[in-house]
């Protein structure tokens, strides 16, 4: 991408006023995506987007500046501008020696999405509209997305480090609605990975499009979901959104620097059931989440932030890191060029219980099966959250029945943590995701086995 | 620069074959952004973000491709992938690029050179002066977790070979505060904010006390009892709830089958208080705008007039494919074709101020702020479902703080239980107005 010389001298124009700290981020982002919607192919659509971030570091202060020249001359200006922004005042000369370092990415790619034809890709899309249509009368209308990206990074800051990563993803969703008696209802299904066309080797579009339009059909019977507090069931792999928004949040740490979280100063303190581990982890191979280095150049870590229920640590990027004189734990990730990094999840999860998920459901009288979460949010601050079911069903006896409609749930973060009371073995991740924190979004994944919640209050429309 | 930005439009569009139709859509955007803690800049951002979108509609098939630069070399390339993409679109005899079709441009002088001239050392002062009148709110502030000044100054430019060329500008800047307010073992986070076209407007004071306010009256909440009951959206609630209805009534759900409201125009949907219209010609509109997505000229729709479904917002081919005429609703940015949607909703106002409306109700919540929209609300089959935080109103007064609970009721439900519009219209920082609202019968979710 960028040359040694070009970055080691735009190292130096960025600390000519001072700072004690520089880099410079460059990216190359290459995508394409493909829609097919009411039936038709309606657009294929390519972008391709180049330029270079600079952040200078003075005290406290960061000063940021982008560009999407990547001739010297552009990077020059651009590390001027960082420079001026951060303003120490104390310049002078200071020299950059880069030293190259390679990280293996945990998601090697076997089929380079550009390389593959986009008649394949259209066919795709044809075959998944074609398979939920087929399912039955009541699908009214299909949406199939198609999409990949591929994202080489480079970093080079004035410690000395240069690093660089080539992350390739590739997606694809299915949504349906379904026309019933009583409206409509909406059903949809996504799959991600850190890898390239070889995707659909390893899944079928067909099934997907066809899990879609049954989720769509079954809501069509759907009752009002219960309200008020209820035990909750929230099924394996997409259960795992909730404890990214639920704690994982908490536990990053810019929030605890500023004091901005329920976990701050509470490590090595119980803070969930000891059932309870959480892991984030951006070496997963394959995962939505994952990377062989970060976007400040550090390499993806595994780091165990609750261990049996006791706090070890929180996420760290450079920043924060530096703050508290210790390493960063690689989770230090920026939407694009155009962004300052900040603390992210990669891929965040609860680690696999012992219990069989059957037996949790046979155990619990009354309550309701969460199977599909969508989107939440969280006050990182109080740690009061609210999730979107779109697919639950009541538990009776010991037993799934009756599917019932969307609904929120909400709770708190520590609180669930803490009173989580049966994990099943079942451990799988769940759908890719992105995470919006600040303005920015990132790929993250997460995933959770069976588990069990005494108490989340369940806000339906029964009252 | 606008000039430049449409010229760069010429000469991606004269490039068109015979029969080939090329709109092209050409980006300039600058931002800064100044983030303060404890008294220091903690950042400093200064951004330029450019970019060209180019549609290609050729034998009846639509392709794009854009990218993030103005590069000249860049063209090329993009026109070549949008040309092939169009090759593997369907056949669908309405794709085609808007006309001009005689409707005047408004003229709203969206762009004050103030905020291009308007010093960085003022910038930050502005943030520094807003955290520290936060701060001072109220001896219960623990934290001002940050306060940033931002603005941007935005050009962006359509051209066609249909016809349409196309320009405009505009600039604006906000302050917004987040803090964070503590009690005996708890704490809460509120935040507020100021807008203005120029630096020069914003309002720092009513930012500030904003944040204090939402923070504070938070602190000692209770989760309160599971039950129905009236409730008051405070302004931005509100703004979140007609953007959310605004969204049902976009052409394209209703040409897809994902409109709830698909079949009712002319009939009555919502209380006879209820008027909503959408208005991206109204300068006070945050979103105001002179242009549409696809270089037609904005206009004044009324979508739902005194309860009664009057109409839907269209681009161009939603219209066409419907047999009506677009309202000037396409949206987009460089990176995608147009869609639909509305620009600037806003209530028809009422008469009476907030306290006047709680001052009838008996027993019911104030809802501050709700969460989790994106995923409690689904706007085909109009279930609505979210997490909420606010205050009890008992006998006409507002009572204790209520947290961790949710508001239930379905969108179709919601409209027709309107019981009184407020008279507190207010243009935020978004692309629906704010004002006070009172639903009847909704669900709250608690205990």
């Amino acid at each position: 991408m960028i040359d040694q010389g070009t970055l080691e001298n735009t190292l130096a124009a960025a600390t000519a006023r001072g700072g004690e700290f520089a880099e410079i981020f460059v990216e190359d982002r290459q995508s394409s995506g493909a829609l097919l919607d009411d039936n038709r192919i309606e657009e294929l659509s390519s972008g391709r987007s180049r330029g270079a971030g600079i952040r200078v570091l003075v005290g406290e202060s960061t000063g940021f500046a982008h560009t999407a020249d990547l001739t010297e001359r552009g990077l020059l200006e651009a590390a001027k501008a960082a420079a001026d922004a951060a303003r120490d005042g104390n310049g002078g000369v200071r020299t950059v020696d880069l030293s190259s370092q390679h990280v293996d990415s945990p998601s090697p790619v076997a089929i380079m999405p550009e390389t593959v034809a986009k008649q394949r890709k259209v066919e795709l899309l044809e075959l998944a509209n074609g398979a939920a249509r087929q399912v039955g009368d009541s699908i009214a209308q299909v949406s199939v997305g198609y999409g990949d990206v591929r994202r080489r990074i480079q970093i080079a800051n004035s410690d000395g480090l240069l690093a660089g990563d080539d992350q390739v993803k590739t997606r694809f969703s299915v949504s349906c609605v379904a026309l019933g008696d009583t409206g409509m209802q909406t059903g949809r299904e996504s799959i991600g990975h850190s890898m390239g066309f070889e995707l659909f080797d390893q899944y079928d579009v067909t099934e997907l499009a066809v899990k879609a339009a049954n989720r769509a059909i079954t809501k069509l019977s759907a009752r009002p979901a219960p309200s008020g507090a209820v035990t909750t069931v929230i099924g394996k792999g997409g259960g795992g959104v909730l404890f990214h928004e639920a704690c994982g949040h908490g536990l990053e740490a810019d929030h605890v620097a500023k004091q901005a979280t329920v976990f701050a100063g509470r490590v090595g303190e119980l803070v969930a059931s000891p059932l309870v581990t959480v892991i984030d982890d951006g070496t997963m191979p394959h995962e939505w989440g994952a990377f062989a280095i970060d976007d400040e150049g550090k390499p993806a870590q595994r780091n165990v932030l609750i261990e049996d229920g006791i706090l070890l640590d929180f996420m760290w990027d450079e920043l924060r890191a530096r703050a508290e004189g210790r390493p960063s734990s690689g989770n230090g990730r920026r939407q694009s060029y155009k962004y300052l990094p900040m603390v992210r999840m990669t891929n965040t999860y609860i680690a696999n219980g012992e219990t069989d998920p059957e037996d949790i459901i046979a155990d619990t009288d009354s309550g309701i099966y969460v199977a599909q979460l969508g989107g939440g949010q969280v006050n990182t601050v109080s740690g009061d959250f609210v999730f979107g079911m779109t697919e639950a069903y009541l538990i009776e006896n010991g037993e799934i029945t009756e599917p019932i409609r969307e609904g929120n749930l909400i709770g708190n973060g520590p609180e669930v943590l803490t009173s989580i009371d049966a994990l099943g073995n079942d451990f799988e991740m769940g759908a890719p995701g992105t995470c919006g924190k600040d303005g920015q979004g990132v790929p993250v994944g997460d995933g959770t086995p069976t588990l069990r919640v005494p108490a989340l209050t369940v806000g339906g429309t029964a009252a | 620069m606008l000039d430049e930005l449409l010229e760069l439009g010429d000469r991606i569009v004269e490039r068109a074959n015979n029969g080939e139709q090329i709109e092209a859509i050409v980006v300039n955007e600058r931002e800064t952004e100044v983030r303060v803690y404890e008294g220091d800049v903690e950042s400093f951002t200064s951004a330029t973000s450019q970019g060209i979108g180019i549609r290609v509609i050729n034998n009846q098939r639509q392709g794009f491709a854009w990218a993030g630069t103005l590069d000249p070399d860049v063209i090329d390339s993009t026109l070549a992938e949008a040309r092939d993409n169009a090759t593997f679109g369907s056949v669908d005899p309405d794709l085609k690029l808007a006309e001009p079709d005689g409707v005047p441009m408004a003229e709203l002088d969206l762009y004050d050179p103030a905020v291009a001239d308007f010093p960085t050392d003022d910038k930050i002062a502005l943030a520094l002066e807003l955290e520290k009148m936060t701060k001072a709110g109220d001896p219960r502030i623990v934290l001002v977790e940050s306060a940033d000044f931002a603005d941007s100054i935005s050009e962006a430019a359509v051209v066609t070979t249909s016809g349409i060329r196309i320009g405009g500008r505009d600039a604006g800047s906000y302050v917004t505060s987040t803090v964070i307010a503590g009690g005996d073992d708890e704490t809460q986070i509120g935040f507020g904010y100021a807008v203005g076209r120029n630096p020069g407007e914003l309002d720092l004071v009513k930012a500030a006390e904003m944040a204090v306010e939402r923070s504070t009256r938070l602190l000692g909440a209770v989760k309160p009892e599971t039950g129905r009951v009236t409730v008051v959206l405070d302004p931005m609630v509100t703004a979140q709830f007609i953007g959310i209805i605004g969204a049902t009534l976009s052409g394209e759900a209703v040409l897809k089958g994902r409109s709830l409201f698909a079949d009712r125009l002319g009939e009555t949907v919502a209380s006879d208080l209820f008027t909503l219209v959408d208005d991206p010609t109204n300068p006070k509109a945050f979103t105001a705008g002179e242009a549409d997505g696809e270089g037609l000229a904005t206009r004044r729709n009324v979508l739902i007039e005194g309860g009664r479904l009057n109409k839907f917002v269209h681009n161009s081919y939603t219209a066409r494919r419907l047999g009506t005429e677009s309202t000037g609703n396409a949206v987009r940015g460089f990176t995608s074709t147009p869609g639909v949607g509305t620009i600037a909703l806003s209530l028809a106002p009422g008469a009476r101020e907030q306290a006047e409306l709680i001052a009838d109700i008996e027993n019911g919540v104030l809802i501050q702020g709700v969460s989790g929209l994106h995923s409690g609300v689904n706007p085909v089959s109009g279930d609505f479902s979210n997490g909420a935080d606010g205050l009890r109103i008992r006998n006409g007064e507002l009572a204790e703080p209520l947290r961790e609970f949710t508001i239930g009721s379905t969108l179709q439900r919601m409209l027709l239980d309107v019981i009184e519009v407020g008279g507190d219209l207010d243009w935020l920082p978004s692309s629906a107005a704010g004002l006070s609202l009172v639903v009847g019968d909704v669900t709250v979710s608690g205990a």
